[in-house]
């Protein structure tokens, strides 16, 4: 039998294991804290153990005189660095990076020394060692929605936006939501954590990091360390895990400060106790929704504030109260971000920031609000589905919401649901299913990249990108693979290494959707190149492309992804136990570059999603000012036993009009999930719970009846 | 962290002269706490001996029908033998309860009886804690204490003790086993763990420089038909927040014999004798289960924010004699 050749078929939109799966899952693909230097050094940071005061004295003689011991760095001795500039994201670090510039402490810990030693136990033995005295000062910890001093601040989005008359809204419904909603203090913890090596070579810095942009990081380096760009080199080739969390931070700068002091590669790793106060964390939020409707449904009124905490040296605000801002539409349409400040740590982006907290207010005001109306809840989105932004006026590029709802529906089987709560019963189980709306905005940043036509027929891609554990690597050979209509094994891509030139982080589900921008463009000018010329030399084709242009160029729209989550659950009100038996999201996500590793994101962030409803919560202990258990033993995550069935599944979502097609997938699997728990709750119980997560006590405090 | 020596017994009079050889040395089982303690800073011993390779590590049928359990043998291998399983199914539900599969492979039974709480004060060096440093205090009373003791806990202490392997040995009239230098001992479970009181850093009666070498399990056809249910945070891989071991005989509709023992409510797995009292002949239904739960937790004396934990046992003893009386009455 003879195949006729047919017309190359795509990569983009066929599943593909990572192509660096193998040296994962070997152990053969080395993360930052693994990579061998000769030399090595070991950096171990000493945490203040008060939440406010000043540091009085740090007594190293002792420690100095101890096996192994190099140094001790502190305020008192440390290289001074620069913070008073506009980072790579257009704001300026947050001041927590800057280790030992000062005797203040503005949290509990917070880095007050390091003690480097030939061996990492070494440096433990001493760092734990040191004494550290403290002018201790009363600390202001405890966060709550009616702190007074809490302000409005713009963040990545505006602190306030409002148009009509919020009172009178209300006052001319049939139906009003008056509630409010709280959710706790959460951790990205990655699975990696975060490791960094700095080396002085020559005249150049080497940093080798795990962080979510090599550029970003090299970048914030030069400027707070007053050094030519083009010295620093910062690489990071595989990262396990970084949902907003691996940044510039301290131990990238306490590792260039004692590699600078001591001539030799310095490494600093962070231990998962320290991670809670040195890697960020999402706030808490305290939320409070007012929805006025019409007795169908149809919104009147819309008001959502939300106040985050922030700490005393950046002001980082959780932007929950955004999300109505391209969701839902109302005559009188208020929003407020506030922010505290307190003597914590600052947070920082953690997966969908904004969205994740306030789809989970929202979304469940919009589940209570269905109630009252006595409509389906989709059916309460349909009527509520705006034409326009509803704050930008602008017009959307397409709108999957209500087809993501069609199509959810449709395989979870929301048709022959009976709307009535505290009905269904199964031994001691109440069972209940629920939905909410998922959104996240779509936004590219420019990039640069260099695509080389080799002389053997390959290719090669450099591109400063970031493989979190997202499979960037792998989408962006499929990318790369097509621009240049060749198969991906004939395509090798080089990521996270900021000699590459700039390009967007891994973050703000930008990531794919901007990298494949500028590898597509840099692929088209090789193309024309190779078209025109007269073959390869040794050397290679090399050309490059900047979509900064490009990225300006493109006429403002809203643009999203959207979603919509099910969620069926069971819950035994004797013990207060909630198990989600399953969890179904239809998702509008552009064009998927894998389908694989895209289910990967979708499932992941739904995962994350029954977490934070059930069981995420770092606590704090007022009376320190610390967390109480800070490990994995005391943050509870969502274990296997607690995820049993979940689906992700996407319609098709094509914009002709969009140069790339590609939208961000990373944050909108988490987006509604909580929600659509929450609502699956009410539904098995008939009671609310407003504040996450939804923990056996409170579900047996809540008067929810017995079996 | 500290340097700590490694020495490793092969037979019992050697782990104990290891371990007299010198100051400041520890036993080694499975090593999935002390070696975690040893992370956090909270245990710095400077020599350990390593006991997991003692000849301790089976599980034998006694002449009067009980079993004696080896101290060595791992949790997955005692959740797993077919008479643990036959004759007091609570034991192994409760082992298969605790940990994560990793972690069975490696802990042991006299581990599992020595481990420490958990309560986030005692693992953080930074904080006071009268059990890790006497006298200093005892942040939980006025701090985080969700899950803390509402049983026979002291202002001293009101943490809970994690096991739930000894919550089920406790509900059986567990003997512990032990080897000293001067020759064999043993102690029934129950007072193995000694009360709070005003020195919670002294969790047993074991004597210094004793060696676990096994559990008794006196015979005990009442626990052919037992249960063990635990509640947690998460649907696992996390401490209990309550739990009750129970074995129920009825017979004509009215108890006969009843063993229960309580987990997560005190600094000890919990003997629930009162109930038991209640319970034995009483009529086996949801009142008198009730009224047996409700004479248990006469004594609790809830934190500010842990009382929900009294309603917590309280409805898991009832639901767990409830499907021990529906399975008799099958």
């Amino acid at each position: 039998m003879t195949t006729v050749p047919t017309a190359r078929e795509g990569s983009v939109g066929t599943a593909h294991t990572r192509v660096e799966g193998r040296e994962k899952v070997t152990g053969a693909a080395r993360y930052a804290g693994e990579v061998r230097f000769a030399d090595l050094a070991h950096g171990w940071f000493v945490l203040s153990t008060v939440a406010r005061g000043r540091v009085r004295s740090v007594e190293t003689a002792g420690v100095l005189a101890m096996p192994g011991v190099l140094t001790v760095l502190h305020h008192g001795n440390a290289p001074r660095v620069d913070t008073g500039y506009i980072g790579f994201l257009g704001v300026p670090p947050d001041p927590s990076c800057a280790v030992f510039q000062h005797d203040r402490v503005p949290h509990l810990g917070w880095p007050v020394a390091l003690v480097v030693a030939g061996t990492s136990e070494q440096a433990r033995e001493a760092a734990e060692a040191l004494v550290v005295r403290y002018e201790e000062e009363p600390h202001d910890t405890v966060f709550t929605g009616e702190r007074p001093d809490a302000y409005d601040v713009d963040g990545h989005v505006p602190a306030v936006t409002g148009k009509g008359d919020l009172e009178a809204g209300l006052t001319a419904s049939a139906v009003v939501v008056d509630a409010e909603y709280s959710t706790p203090e959460e951790h990205h913890h990655p699975m990696e954590p975060h490791a960094a090596t700095a080396r002085r070579d020559g005249g150049r810095l080497e940093v080798v990091d795990s962080n979510q942009g090599a550029a970003w990081v090299a970048g914030d380096l030069a400027r707070l360390f007053s050094l030519d760009p083009a010295s620093v080199r910062v690489r990071s080739e595989h990262v396990g895990g970084g949902f907003g969390s691996k940044g510039i931070r301290a131990h990238q700068v306490a590792a260039v400060m004692a590699s600078t002091v001591l001539g030799r590669p310095v490494r600093v790793v962070m231990t998962r106790r320290q991670m809670f106060s040195l890697a960020g964390h999402r706030s808490p939020t305290a939320q409070r929704i007012r929805l006025g409707a019409d007795a169908d449904g149809r919104l009147r009124a819309l008001e959502h504030r939300s106040v985050s905490a922030t700490s005393t040296v950046y002001e980082f605000v959780e932007p929950s109260a955004s999300v109505a801002r391209a969701m839902y539409d109302a005559a009188a349409h208020h929003t407020a971000n506030r922010v505290v400040r307190l003597d914590v740590p600052t947070p920082t982006w953690m997966r969908a920031p904004g969205e994740a907290p306030g789809s989970f207010a929202l979304e469940s005001a919009f589940d209570e609000l269905a109630e009252k109306c006595g409509v389906d809840p989709i059916e309460l989105r349909a009527r509520n589905e705006p034409e326009r932004g509803p704050v930008s006026g602008l017009p959307f590029s397409d709108r999957g919401l209500l087809a993501c709802f069609r199509e959810g529906a449709r395989r979870f089987g929301w048709a022959d649901r009976d709307p009535r709560p505290g009905l269904r019963r199964e031994g001691r189980w109440l069972l209940g299913t629920g939905t909410a709306a998922a959104s996240f905005p779509v936004m590219a940043r420019p990039s640069t990249a260099a695509v080389t036509a080799e002389a053997d027929g390959t290719f090669t891609v450099r591109i400063s990108a970031a493989d979190i554990g997202t499979g960037a690597r792998t989408a962006l050979t499929l990318v790369a693979a097509d621009a240049l209509e060749t198969g991906p094994d004939r395509v090798r891509v080089r990521i996270g290494d900021s000699d590459f030139g700039p390009a967007m982080i891994a973050g703000g589900s930008m990531g794919t959707r901007s990298w494949a921008w500028a590898i597509t463009a840099a692929a088209a000018g090789l193309r024309e190149r190779l078209a025109a010329g007269t073959g390869v030399p040794p050397q290679g084709i090399t050309v490059r492309s900047d979509t900064s242009a490009a990225v300006d160029a493109l006429p403002p729209k809203e643009r999203h992804s959207y979603g919509a989550q099910f969620a069926e659950v069971a819950v035994d009100t004797g013990t207060g136990e909630v198990r989600v038996r399953r969890m179904l999201g239809v998702f509008a996500p552009g064009r998927i570059v894998n389908p694989l590793t895209a289910r990967n994101q979708f499932v992941g962030g739904m995962v994350w999603g029954i977490s934070m409803a059930l069981h995420e919560e770092a606590v704090r202990d007022a009376a320190s000012g610390g967390h109480y258990g800070a490990d994995l033993a005391g943050y509870h995550v969502a274990t296997h036993a607690d995820v049993p069935d979940v689906e992700a599944h996407w319609i098709d979502d094509p914009d002709p009009d969009d140069p790339v097609g590609i939208k961000g997938i990373g944050e909108i699997g988490i987006v509604g999930a909580a929600a659509a728990v929450a609502n699956a709750v009410w539904h098995a119980t008939g009671v609310r719970h407003r504040d996450l997560p939804i923990r056996p006590d409170r579900v047996l405090l809540s008067g929810a009846p017995g079996v | 962290m500290k340097e700590f020596a490694y020495q490793r017994a092969f037979d019992v009079p050697g782990a104990l002269a290891l371990l007299d050889a010198g100051s400041d040395a520890r036993f080694l089982g499975g090593g999935t706490n002390l070696v975690d303690l040893m992370k956090a800073g909270v245990e710095r011993p400077a020599r350990l001996v390593d006991v997991r390779g003692l000849p301790l590590n089976r599980v034998e049928p006694t002449a009067d029908g009980g079993l004696r359990i080896g101290a060595t043998v791992t949790n997955s291998d005692l959740a797993a033998h077919p008479e643990v399983r036959r004759r007091y199914p609570a034991l192994a539900q409760a082992v298969l309860a605790g940990a994560s599969g990793q972690l069975r492979n490696m802990a042991t039974v006299g581990g599992n009886l020595l481990q420490r709480t958990r309560c986030g004060y005692f693992t953080d060096v930074t904080r006071p804690c009268n059990k890790r440093v006497p006298g200093s205090g005892c942040p939980a009373v006025e701090g985080e204490h969700r899950n803390h003791a509402i049983l026979g806990a002291s202002g001293h202490c009101v943490a809970v003790h994690p096991s739930d392997m000894a919550v089920a040995l406790t509900a059986f009239d567990a003997v512990v086993s032990y080897e000293t230098a001067d020759g064999p001992g043993e102690l029934p479970l129950t007072e193995f763990y000694v009360p709070v009181g005003d020195t919670p850093h002294r969790e047993t009666s074991l004597p210094r420089g004793a060696l676990i070498t096994g559990v008794i399990l006196p015979p005990a056809p009442v626990a052919a038909r037992s249960r063990y249910r635990k509640v947690r945070e998460r649907a696992s891989y996390a401490f209990a927040i309550g739990s009750v071991a129970a074995a129920l005989d009825v017979e004509g509709g009215v108890v006969r014999e009843a063993r229960l023992a309580l987990g997560a409510v005190a600094s000890r797995p919990w003997r629930a004798r009162a109930a038991e009292r209640a319970l034995t002949g009483a009529r086996a239904d949801g009142e008198a289960f009730a009224a047996a739960a409700d004479a248990e937790l006469a004594a609790a004396n809830p934190l500010p924010r842990n009382a929900y934990k009294v309603a917590l046992t309280r409805n898991l003893m009832v639901a767990v004699l409830t499907g021990l009386a529906e399975e008799a009455a099958r």
